[in-house]
């Protein structure tokens, strides 16, 4: 494994075959991958074609069934472990009984930082999403927007420098997704992170990303890795740009191509 | 017409009364102490009042306090008049007592449709309806009970139980002291503690889980009150017995539903603590324990109905001669009913209140659950 030295994540021949009561279900075959330090890296395909569960194996929440990978140098479990990552599913999953500053809190509480680091925290990063002076409030009572807000700050709360995102902004409409786009660029830019985002819109991966993996069905593979020549600065109107439209239509052909593949 | 139908029950009530007139007096004509002409008109005035502030176009509130005032005087007036006749009723008793009682119904049904707009009137409000409701089912079983003469062995009227438990209060005091506060408290408590525990067990220990829990479900489905005179044998005629009785009853019911409870959280909600790292301890307390608590509570509230009972009936197997069930088993072979009815009276108030605490507290601790917000 000669995964380099600001290799985030590296993938060889990974393979994850879920074994159903109607046969085995190969979710993903011969994965490989790269994801350098400080990428943005969108997953893009159709349904069902293992998006999530290539992030669930990277969160050590699935164990892949053939090839290798390792998250930081080391194998899934561990980095799990030694928390490298922050995981936004693809709903909020906030818990009820708590207040969303006390589920910001939650994994602060759990991996051991002082009450005043806590509180620091929370404050910093329900600032940093737009949510301040909701910290009262608990989930039910906010939007579906703000919840799900809520659940990034809550990825964002700790040292991770690894931000796995499974379609956070699914279920939102088009003009808090822009917004939402937009404070995610900049905190993007603003901490350096690695970020992994899961998502089905085209304009949005290449809106975000540095490099987009277009990814096709049965067996879960990828098709085409796209490196995106957008500048880091990117305003909302960059969508409206040539070069912007020209990787759109890159991602849109290997879309297609994989789709082909199926019939 | 459409005038009468505006109030059937206001309608019906005064057809009553006119009836009622037609068939006076109220006693049979035998009867030791009659009725004064007095009471007699002033019951029939008061409900035509009632009856015809249905129609009037005054405030709610205004027909439902005459309602209230009419209804409730007219019973009282009409259950007073009884004292020395039991038994004498004549149908014009009961047509009047049909009468206040529709007055009463109505009253019930205006303060219903009131929409107040302060918070305490409100709480008054939804306190002061089932009230009203609850007073009407002993006016009526003392009307009946008295009027109609029924055998006291068969149905006491409330009044003869109420002056019973005022009669008795140390000896129910002493009752309630063995059976509740010995009995009862500590067997709900070392039972919900320990099928709690066991429950812990059993999820950390799969061998556990997988055994124990089908016997859970059968013991928590079986009559284990059955097993009352096998503790008195074991545990000797005192409180201890009864104690383990509960014991048995309560352990089951919490150990069933709080395993259930336990994997009551959602799968996402799992992988995030597995994503933070969290141990074993932290995921149980952060997460699986407060996503449980609304099987807990409600095996809490199973269990409270469940402990009165088994400590009660429990005491019918032997026992020092203090305790509800023991005061129950030995006053009815004396056909001390009155006392068999205190007692129940009593037990039915402890039933309540204890449910009613476990109630409130969930209601403060489950907030946040679909079923109770906003509430
Ligand atoms: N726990 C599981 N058991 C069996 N099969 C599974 C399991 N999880 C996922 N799969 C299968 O693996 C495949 C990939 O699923 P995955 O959830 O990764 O898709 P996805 O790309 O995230 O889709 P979507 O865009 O709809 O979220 C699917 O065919 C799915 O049926
Ligand atoms: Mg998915």
């Amino acid at each position: 494994m000669n995964a380099s030295a600001s290799s985030v994540v590296s993938a060889r021949k990974l393979g994850l075959t879920f074994q159903t009561s109607d046969g085995p279900v190969h979710a993903l075959s011969v994965v490989d991958l790269e994801v350098e330090k400080g990428d943005f890296v969108s997953f893009i395909g159709p349904s069902g074609c293992g998006k999530t569960t290539f992030l669930r194996v990277i969160a050590d929440l699935e164990k892949n069934t053939a090839g290798e990978i390792t998250v930081n140098g080391m194998t899934p479990e561990e980095a799990r472990k030694s928390r490298c990552y922050g995981y936004v599913f693809q709903a909020p999953a906030l818990y009820p009984w708590r207040t969303i500053e006390k589920n910001v809190v939650l994994p602060l509480e759990i991996m051991g930082y002082s009450k005043t680091e806590q509180k620091q925290r929370v404050q910093r990063t329900l600032d940093l999403v737009n949510l301040t002076g909701f910290g009262k409030k608990y989930p039910w009572q906010l939007s579906g927007g703000m919840q799900q807000r809520a659940s990034i700050a809550r990825a964002l709360a700790f040292d991770a420098d690894l931000l796995l995102m499974d379609e956070p902004f699914g279920a939102l409409d088009e003009i808090v997704r822009d917004h939402l786009n937009e404070q995610l660029l900049k905190l993007w830019a603003a901490t350096e992170k690695t970020i992994c985002f899961v998502t089905h819109s085209i304009p949005e991966a290449v809106y975000l990303s540095t490099k987009i993996v277009v990814m096709s069905p049965r067996p879960g593979r990828v098709t085409d890795v796209i490196h995106s020549t957008l500048p880091r600065e990117r305003p909302l109107e960059i969508r409206e740009t040539p070069e912007f439209l020209e990787i759109a239509h890159r991602v849109r052909e290997g879309l297609r191509a994989g789709h082909s593949y199926e019939e | 017409m459409t005038y009468l139908l505006r109030s059937w029950q206001g309608s019906i009530a005064l057809l009553l009364c006119l009836l009622a007139l037609v068939r006076l007096p109220l006693l049979a004509t035998d009867a030791s102490t009659p009725f004064a002409a007095a009471g007699t008109a002033g019951v029939l005035l008061l409900i035509a009042v009632g009856a015809l502030a249905c129609f009037m176009r005054i405030s709610r509130a205004a027909r439902a306090l005459i309602l209230f005032v009419t209804a409730h005087t007219a019973a009282w007036l009409l259950i007073g008049g009884m004292s020395g006749n039991e038994g004498n009723a004549s149908l014009s008793y009961f047509l009047l007592i049909a009468a206040s009682w529709l007055l009463g119904w109505r009253c019930i049904s205006e303060l219903a449709e009131i929409r107040p707009s302060s918070r305490q009137t409100m709480m008054a409000l939804r306190l002061l309806i089932p009230a009203i409701f609850g007073a009407w089912v002993l006016i009526l079983w003392e009307a009946i009970t008295r009027g109609a003469g029924v055998p006291f062995i068969l149905l006491p009227p409330p009044s003869a139980i109420w002056d019973r438990i005022v009669s008795s209060v140390p000896i129910l005091a002493a009752d309630v002291r063995q059976t509740v506060f010995k009995a009862v408290l500590f067997g709900y408590v070392v039972g919900c503690a320990a099928g709690f525990a066991v429950a812990i067990l059993a999820d950390r220990i799969s061998f556990l889980r997988r055994g124990l829990l089908p016997i859970g479900n059968l013991m928590s489905a079986l009559p284990i009150i059955g097993v009352a005179p096998i503790m008195v044998m074991w545990f000797g005629f005192d409180w201890q017995s009864k104690a383990a009785v509960v014991i048995v009853m309560t352990f089951f019911p919490m150990l069933v539903n709080t395993v259930a409870g336990l994997s009551a959280s959602g799968s996402m909600e799992r992988d995030l603590m597995r994503s933070y790292a969290s141990g074993y301890w932290q995921t149980l307390v952060k997460l699986r324990l407060p996503a449980a608590m609304l099987f807990i509570f409600n095996a809490l509230k199973i269990n409270s109905t469940l402990a009165l009972i088994g400590a009660i009936v429990a005491e019918f197997f032997g026992t020092p001669i203090v305790g509800m069930g023991f005061r129950i088993s030995t006053e009815i072979g004396r056909m001390n009913v009155d006392m068999v009815w205190a007692e129940i009276a009593v037990a039915a108030l402890i039933g309540s209140v204890f449910y009613g605490v476990v109630a409130l507290v969930e209601l403060a601790t489950t907030f946040w659950h679909p079923s109770n917000r906003g509430g």
